[in-house]
């Protein structure tokens, strides 16, 4: 039963985020996307994990999706306004891209998995009370972090936003 | 008294651009008040007339559609003179005259008489000029009590004689009313 | 517990409460006419059956039977898309929410909630955040400028106030210490309604909701006089009806989720005596009846409210919500915590 749900959540996984990089429209894809994350969320739920599958859909599908269609629709985006790329910049997006692939093996074919025996502490990581405590007690400071990197990049985006005072 | 100050009709207000206060701009409260204003409207008595069931009452002056007036004895007053017709700011009124003959005595009380008396309703504007203009009290907008009626094409709004004189029953009992009196 | 008995017994929840709220829905429209019509000393309708109370079967009648007319668009299935997630979204909020505690049939217990998730709020949020996309895609796939213009509107004005709203509800959370609907319900028993030690987290809640569900006087989104019908111009039929269904669903939804997280739910003074004297079924029946007095006087209000004040303006509805509301919200919370920690 569960494992029929896996794949037919891999599945539209998969797909919406190919079909996501694939559409011309980029509304389409901006909506496929949030498919993908939808059913990225049902794979969290599959691991019982309530909490992070609740706050993906409202961080990712609720918050960050909803503006970048807003963006989106924003825009103009008709066929004429399109600007023709030259054929060298595609010729260098290519090899970017290669480069990047080529990176990423090398540094995967050296990494080994790591086989861990999983601990069983008999902890419910479901219940959000646990997770609380195990963010704010063991993981405290890159969660503090997490929240300081947030806090300056919204500064510096007002700052941005903002006009220059003429002096 | 300084120009400014002086109030005719003893209502006026002047426009004051004063700094809110704090409980005024916080807005909760005057909130409340429009609240307690719109739940008094919630329990008061309704004005609608419900129509089919209740009908409203005419005003005495209500000015419906013309009618062709006949006298005591059931003749028409109308003498085709014309001053209606002069009269209508929106030239609705069209008509002819013709003589009457002497056997026609009991239908006209004049000599003269309209054979064709025409109001186009789609022009009229129920203003009542040609009720004030007639000299023979032949023509009346408060008499029938009733609504021109809507209609689907053009000609039907013409209306004439068959349509505005008055009903000879009416001028019966108009004049048995009067005779009791 | 047997899988069977199990099914059969959410199911039976789901489909009553699915029932429930679109009855509640439909009975929204009329009385909206009828308050609105009583509050301008007017009768409202009153032709379709007595008092009008057969109103909403006529509607939707009508709405089914008009005739669909589609826009020059190129995008037919988003067009289609948007009132059913608009839908959708209305419907599946009610999953978390406990009607009442439990009635006692055939020797077993049945929790009176289609699910108690440990996130119930959360889930809410979730929902309601997601509740944009209905709006949105809608108004896009329109094709027309005004239904953007609305889209537009819509999502950064629900966006805005669902950061005050969630503010706001984490005082209460501080509170009780869980997310769980239930759980908050329980907490309140006996008078110990939340709005009674968190006013103010309930003004910043009850404000944020009129705007969530898109009602006066933050009705931005279907503006007529300035963006002719909002985003449901170019809609006609039953999708326009689902589109004003969802909204009266959402009303029903936010009133529901006022009642429980601030009015106590299906609490009511001396639940407990009832259920030792009077038995368990009859002490929830009374509850569930407490629990749609509270609803209704929340629609009621919503009502109210729309009768009373006019429409804000764009920019008084932003500065409200980012420099009123938040800091507000954020000051409940510092004040929350220092009260906890002095009276602990």
């Amino acid at each position: 039963m569960l494992e029929i749900v896996f794949y037919i959540l891999s599945a539209i996984t998969l797909g919406t985020a190919f079909l996501t990089v694939y559409s011309k429209n980029p509304i389409h894809s901006a909506i496929y996307l949030v498919v993908s994350f939808f059913s990225i969320a049902g794979h969290y739920l599959l691991f019982n994990a309530q909490f992070l599958a609740m706050v993906h859909i409202i961080v990712y599908a609720g918050a960050i999706m909803v503006l970048l269609l807003f963006t989106l629709m924003l825009m103009n985006l008709n066929k004429e306004d399109e600007v023709s790329k030259p054929i060298y910049i595609k010729f260098a997006a290519v090899f970017s891209a290669g480069i990047l692939a080529l990176v990423l093996i090398s540094a995967l074919k050296t990494a080994q998995p790591e086989m861990i025996e999983y601990v069983s502490s008999n902890e419910d990581y479901q219940s959000i009370k646990v997770l609380g405590k195990v963010l704010l007690n063991e993981y405290m400071v890159p969660f503090e972090f997490a929240s300081v990197l947030l806090l300056v990049s919204m500064i510096g985006a007002v700052l941005i936003s903002k006009k220059e005072e003429k002096i | 008294m300084a120009v400014e100050q002086i109030s005719l009709s003893g209502r006026k207000k002047v426009v004051s651009n004063k700094e809110m206060t704090f409980i005024e701009k916080i807005y909760l409260l005057t909130i409340l008040k429009g609240l307690w204003i719109t739940l008094k409207h919630l329990f008061r008595r309704k004005v609608t007339i419900k129509y089919p069931e209740e009908i409203r009452e005419m005003s005495p002056v209500y000015r419906g559609q013309h009618m062709l007036m006949r006298d005591d004895e059931g003749r028409e007053r109308c003498t085709a003179c014309g001053l209606c017709a002069l009269s209508c700011p929106a030239e609705a009124i069209t008509m002819k005259a013709e003589e009457r003959k002497p056997e026609e005595k009991h239908l006209y009380r004049e000599e003269k008489y309209a054979s064709i008396y025409e109001i186009n309703m789609l022009r009229c504007i129920f203003c009542g000029l040609c009720e004030e203009a007639c000299p023979k009290e032949a023509i009346f907008l408060t008499k029938s009590k009733k609504i021109a009626n809507a209609d689907y094409s053009r000609e039907d709004f013409i209306f004439g004689k068959d349509k505005l004189v008055m009903p000879l029953e009416m001028a019966i009992n108009n004049t048995k009313s009067n005779t009791a009196n | 517990m047997d899988t069977t008995t199990f099914i059969i017994e959410k199911g039976t929840i789901i489909v009553v409460v699915f029932a429930i709220t679109m009855l509640m829905a439909m009975y929204s429209t009329w009385a909206e006419r009828k308050v609105a019509a009583f509050l301008q000393d007017r009768v409202g309708p009153n032709r379709a059956g007595w008092g009008g109370l057969l109103q909403p079967l006529a509607d939707g009648l009508k709405l089914f039977t008009k005739e669909e007319f589609f826009p020059n668009t190129p995008n037919k299935f988003l067009f289609i898309l948007g009132p059913g997630i608009a839908m959708s979204t209305a419907l599946i909020t009610s999953a978390v929410i406990p009607w009442g505690d439990k009635f006692h049939i055939f020797g077993k217990d049945v929790v009176l909630q289609a699910t108690d998730l440990d996130v119930s709020i959360l889930y809410i949020f979730g929902v309601l955040s997601i509740g944009v996309y209905g709006i949105m895609i809608g108004a896009w796939a329109s094709n027309n400028k005004y239904s953007l213009m609305s889209a537009v509107r819509a999502s950064s004005q629900m966006i805005s106030y669902e950061v005050a709203m969630g503010l706001a509800i984490i005082s209460i959370l501080m509170m009780t210490g869980s997310l769980s609907l239930k759980e908050i319900t329980i907490q309140q028993a006996e008078m110990k309604w939340n709005i009674f030690y968190q006013p103010l987290a309930f003004v910043i809640f009850l404000v944020c909701s009129f705007a969530e569900t898109n009602r006066t006087p933050f009705d931005l989104a279907e503006c007529e006089s300035e963006l002719i019908g909002g985003y449901h111009t170019e809609y006609s039929s039953m999708k326009m009806g689902f589109y004003l269904f969802a909204e009266y669903a959402n009303m029903f939804i936010s009133a529901t989720i006022l009642s429980v997280v601030f009015l106590g739910g299906y609490n009511y003074p001396g639940m407990e005596w009832a259920e030792q004297n009077w038995g368990v079924n009859i002490a929830n029946i009374i509850a569930i009846a407490v629990l749609f007095a509270k609803i209704c006087f929340f629609i009621f209000f919503y009502m109210w409210i729309r009768w009373t004040i006019p429409r804000f303006r764009y920019d008084q509805l932003m500065n409200l919500g980012w420099k009123i509301l938040i800091p507000l919200a954020v000051l409940n919370i510092i004040l929350t915590g220092i009260v906890m920690v002095l009276f602990n």
